[in-house]
């Protein structure tokens, strides 16, 4: 049976962070935890969550939960995996709270390390498309045309050059038991890829769209309507791998205004015309794709 | 089960632990301070869909009998309760 | 009690089997290698039960040891050099969390140019992580250290990671006779880790958290006094090890001859085994001459030092390693001992063997020498690529 909210777990284990308000990331991180209970050890490592969850004496987290260095989030969740084995505990859940610039840049030769030695282990990205708690800067999951920090807009160039970096399938790639990706906007999806998770035995990753108001340029109350626009536009899309298979869980009827989606967002404000229907063309040419190499079910 | 207010505020050197590792949920520190507006909610209206509950980034909404309440020492007025209301039975209020 | 031909890294891995970790997390690199392949040999034959984790880089090596003690587990890891500074970021960490890791470190030259031979620039230039940091001389003391570290690096007064350094080549590759205690008489000496200081399933704790202006200095103030009871546990362990094993270690320092010596050469590591056979060759001509060997760098053995040379003319630092633009750092880490002690006598310091260079017993006792006149001198010895 699958679980909602009425069957969420009460138990709020992320409580009292100092996250900006409307943070996509803390939804992520307290919502996969509620799924996974108490008996879950998180691992953070320096990013958002860590900076706005632990300071002492102000400790948010309910469960046990520890910073990792930036780069070590995977090695470390090993060896408190490992660690807990050799002493014959096996009943917890080590889960690691990764952001982008932690996870595709950074973290991802710890993170490739695990997946190939499958530890079993759960790694949860949660994707805000830049280094927000440095201020904004542009990491390699920042998508085409946005503005950070250190992609700046201007005449010659419109923000990020480059597109974002295609985690979900680098992961598969190395034959994961199970990959998934997912959007704080389609909480159900999220809420039962993490359970599912839970219930596999060696490396799971999940990759969590979680916008951030203060690096995207949206109102506080924004965060989860455009959560879900990005995947009703067709710029994100909802899946999984398993068993050497893709499956897309969700297909849209027909696409939402890639420009609508694009120009409520503050990062996204300067781009022309042109800038858009790359966007539009990239996305069209991933949906072919998709059509092509993932069973698609609805 | 959560992370609650403890009246302690670990100071001295005898206080404060010998190693990094410290009991988990200890707070200190309210984050009521930080709002513009509050989230009200009209019990007449709440159906109890839970929604608002569900997309809190906080986890300050919790159910209450059939309803929902709101734990306003640590709400930060984001509004996205508002948004994921169907029912309209959020209003924002400024704060004074 | 068996007695083995060993090599240091041999030695090493037979004192952390007996050590028994849970967790052990290996990456390859020259010349510490043989290392972590016994200890999977030893996993693979089943006498040592552990977690092999097959880590893919340095940095994610002592990351897993951390995630394995911040669990209660007891964990190894191993590394040199460019390793060495490649979990950098690491180090401190483990100290700063209070993780009673222990890592074997084999010395060796650190880039550019390449070089894969041994100096002590590696673990020098990371003197100030955090860690304990012992010197091995020869195979035995590598194995009994092995064996001591984590009774040292556990204890909950010190609860600080422990790094054992054996030169690379000269002592990781060469062979020695060497006892190796039962795992009877191992598991007698060491107890089990226990510690206050994990997350814990049964009473959650957050752990490596932040911690403001207000309380970051605390902390480190702890650390620091952590490190400094390893003095008083070093040699509490010792006396445990000598009264299961036979085997005398004197602390922080080894003191040979010093007791009447006019010229005392302080150095650390493999390189004292000659300095001893100089200081026997000059006893015999009548020379007044002693050798002070540094045990411990971190915590560092200033009231050991003082005391020994308390009634020497001069002495010296011998060191592979130079802080550039400055001078040895042992030789720095000397001075400052003297200097508390009011003692001005002349130290001086020559800095040797580095990238795996030879120093030759001629050399050595040109220092002894060179001490007569009483000098202060900051000297490179062997410089140049051939013969001069």
């Amino acid at each position: 049976m699958s679980i909602n909210a009425r069957t969420l777990n009460e138990d709020e284990l992320f409580y009292g962070h100092k996250a900006c308000a409307g943070c996509g990331g803390s939804l992520a991180v307290r919502i996969a935890l509620k799924v996974l209970g108490e008996r879950s050890i998180a691992v953070l490592p320096a990013g958002c969550m860590s900076a706005v969850g632990f300071n002492f004496p102000q400790l948010c987290f309910g469960n046990n939960a520890i910073i990792s260095t930036f780069a070590g989030t995977a090695s470390m969740l090993t060896g408190i995996e490992a660690g807990l084995r050799a002493q014959g505990i096996t009943d917890f859940q080590a889960v690691g709270f990764a952001g982008d610039g932690g996870t595709a840049d950074i973290g991802l030769q710890a993170l490739s390390g695990a997946i190939d030695r499958n530890d079993n282990i759960l790694y949860i990205c949660y994707d805000n498309e830049a280094y927000m708690n440095t201020g904004i800067q542009k990491s390699s999951l920042t998508p085409f045309g946005a503005r950070t920090t250190t992609t700046p807009a201007g005449k010659n160039i419109h923000g990020n050059i480059r597109p974002k970096k295609n985690m979900f399938e680098i992961v598969a790639a190395h034959d994961i038991p199970y990959a998934a990706t997912a959007s704080i906007g389609y909480m159900n999806d999220f809420i039962n890829k993490v359970e599912k998770a839970s219930r596999i035995f060696g490396t799971k990753y999940i990759h969590v769209i979680a916008p951030c108001p203060t690096g995207w340029g949206i109102n506080t109350d924004e965060t989860v309507e455009v959560a879900k626009e990005v995947v009703d536009c067709g710029l994100w899309y909802l899946a999984e791998y398993e068993n050497g298979q893709f499956t897309l869980n969700h297909q849209p009827k027909e696409f939402t205004s890639v420009s609508d989606y694009l120009k409520r967002q503050g990062r996204f404000k300067h781009l022309s015309d042109e800038d858009i229907q790359t966007i539009i063309t990239s996305r069209d040419a991933k949906w072919e794709a998709i059509h092509k190499n993932f069973k698609v079910v609805n | 089960m959560k992370p609650y207010l403890r009246e302690k505020i670990p100071e001295k050197l005898s206080e404060i632990p010998d190693t990094t590792a410290f009991e988990a949920g200890y707070l200190v520190t309210k984050n009521a301070g930080w709002r513009n507006f509050r989230p009200v909610i009209d019990s007449e209206k709440c159906i109890g869909c839970l929604q608002c509950y569900l997309y809190c980034p906080d986890g300050v909404i919790y159910k209450s009998g059939n309803k929902v309440s709101i734990d306003y020492d640590f709400c930060k007025g984001c509004g996205i309760c508002k948004r994921a209301c169907k029912r309209g039975a959020i209003r924002m209020e400024a704060e004074k | 009690m068996a007695q083995k031909f060993l090599s240091g890294n041999e030695a090493f891995a037979e004192g952390i089997r007996l050590a028994r970790p849970q967790v052990i997390s290996a990456y390859p690199i020259t010349p510490q290698t043989i290392v972590v392949e016994r200890l999977s040999e030893m996993v693979e034959e089943g006498s040592l039960k552990a977690e092999f984790i097959h880590v893919e880089s340095e940095h994610s090596a002592l990351s897993c040891a951390m995630g394995a003690s911040s669990v209660g587990a007891r964990a190894f890891t191993a590394t040199s050099s460019q390793g060495l500074l490649y979990m950098a970021e690491c180090l401190t960490y483990a100290s700063g969390g209070r993780f009673p890791i222990v890592m074997m470190n084999a010395n060796r030259s650190t880039a550019l140019p390449w070089n894969i031979y041994g100096d002590q620039r590696d673990s020098i230039s990371l003197l100030d992580s955090g860690w304990i940091q012992a010197y091995a001389v020869d195979a035995q003391e590598a194995l009994d250290l092995a064996l001591m570290s984590y009774h040292i690096a556990e204890n909950s007064l010190v609860s600080t990671p422990y790094m054992a350094n054996l030169d690379g080549f000269v002592l990781t590759h060469t062979y020695e006779v060497v006892d190796v205690p039962t795992q009877e008489q191992a598991d007698a000496f060491l107890p089990k880790f226990k510690t206050e200081n994990k997350l814990d399933l049964d009473n959650p704790r957050n752990l490596g958290f932040s911690a403001g202006p207000a309380h970051n200095i605390a902390f480190k103030y702890k650390e620091h006094i952590g490190l400094l009871n390893a003095k008083q546990v070093i040699h509490q362990v010792e006396q445990k090890f000598a009264e299961i094993f036979g085997r005398k270690y004197t602390g922080l320092t080894e003191n040979y001859q010093t007791e009447d010596a006019d010229y005392i050469l302080i150095t650390l590591g493999s390189i004292a085994g000659i300095v001893k056979e100089t200081v026997d060759k000059l006893r015999e001509n009548g020379e007044k001459v002693g050798l002070l060997r540094i045990r411990y760098l971190r915590p560092f053995p200033n009231e050991e030092i003082a005391l020994a040379v308390k009634n020497a003319r001069a002495i010296a630092v011998l060191e592979k390693d130079i802080s550039f633009g400055n001078e040895g750092t042992v030789y720095t880490n000397v001075n400052s001992s003297l200097q508390k002690s009011g003692n001005t006598l002349p130290c001086s310091n020559y800095i040797g063997g580095l990238g795996g260079k030879n120093i030759s017993a001629v050399e050595i006792e040109n220092i002894f020498d060179e001490l007569k006149k009483e000098e202060v001198k900051i000297e490179f010895i062997g410089i140049g690529g051939g013969e001069e």
